[in-house]
């Protein structure tokens, strides 16, 4: 549709659409975080969810203590390399379209530990991670932040047409490959080709 | 026809069912025209978090402990009662005493049952 057009009838007061806006408009709305921490992260991320901060102003309050009721994965502070298979787990189980946000330095690349034996640099190994906040840990604004740019990210998604997003393409497996435990670090297929292997193994 | 009443109660049977069926309806084709179903081993696993059980837990255990604690547990209650007896004891009946007498009596028989079977006896 023109956007001048609808532009135009909206300031006469009539508000067109198309279905895709209306789902993904739905759906940024009502997103629904899973209920789980890994670090100090989840403190700001709980303060986040309460009163203070409130993101229940932005439809995201449900957390849910299931994957399968939840569509978006808030990886809150340092993943061990022990937890990696099991976030991983929960990531594959949790029901398409499902967004991931990297939240705080540990989740993006490691942080402060990233030189730790057993601390993995970056969720993004194992998971398509969605949105980066940065911060050590992040505010719940910071957090809040995130959300929102999460929410601009859905409401550009398409339904149709090569730009659609990945578990709308029927070919493509719905399932991450869940890291093994090795003799000496995690083994198994990562996302991220260009990183340089640990420093430690 | 006339159905007096009752026609619009079906009426409103009608909307209501409707009013159901419809959203699991769109619901059910927009999954059918957009989202490809992809099941998969882990999306389908029972076990949702932490780690899995290690290797099982359908082991064999050696079953002395249990029957150690069973018998602890007999004597443990045995005492409960033998401390407000004995506190109590010259007020009793002779019928009051004949019933302790008795139950000391089941317990012991018991404990000499172990005994004989040998279940003291830690191996």
């Amino acid at each position: 549709m023109n956007q001048e057009l609808q532009n135009e009838l909206s300031r006469q007061g009539v508000v067109l659409t198309t279905i895709e806006d209306l789902y993904n408009w739905g759906r940024k709305n009502s997103l629904w975080p899973l209920q789980f921490g890994l670090a100090c992260c989840a403190i700001e991320m709980i303060a986040a969810s309460m009163a203070r901060f409130d993101m229940a102003r932005f439809g995201a309050e449900v957390f849910r203590p299931s994957p399968r009721q939840a569509d978006l994965m808030i990886v809150s502070g340092t993943v061990t390399k022990k937890m990696a298979p099991q976030v991983v787990r929960l990531f594959n189980q949790m029901p398409e379209p499902k967004y991931v946000i990297a939240m705080g330095a540990c989740a993006i690349c490691g942080g402060p530990f990233r030189d730790g034996y057993n601390v993995l640099q970056g969720i993004d190994l194992y998971l398509p991670v969605d949105v980066y906040i940065p911060g050590c840990p992040p505010r719940p604004e910071a957090l809040l932040e995130g959300l929102i740019h999460l929410q601009q990210k859905i409401a550009r998604q398409r339904l149709t047409g090569p730009e659609r997003p990945r578990h709308l393409e029927e070919n493509v497996p719905g399932e991450f490959p869940v890291p093994q435990f090795g003799p000496h670090d995690l083994v198994g297929p990562r996302l991220c080709k260009t990183r340089t292997p640990d420093a430690n193994s | 026809m006339n159905f007096g009443p009752f026609l619009f109660l079906a009426v409103f049977g009608m909307a209501a069912l409707v009013f159901a069926l419809a959203p699991l309806a769109i619901a059910w084709l927009w999954a059918r025209v957009f989202s490809p179903r992809k099941p998969g081993a882990v999306k389908n696993a029972i076990y949702e978090c932490g780690l899995d059980v290690q290797p099982t837990g359908w082991v064999q255990f050696k079953s002395e402990y249990y029957l150690y604690g069973i018998i602890f547990l007999i004597f443990d209650v045995e005492t409960i009662f033998l401390l407000p007896f004995a506190v109590a004891f010259k007020g009793l009946s002779f019928a009051a005493c004949l019933a302790m007498l008795l139950f000391i009596l089941l317990l012991a028989e018991g404990l000499a049952w172990a005994w004989a079977r040998g279940v003291l006896a830690w191996k």
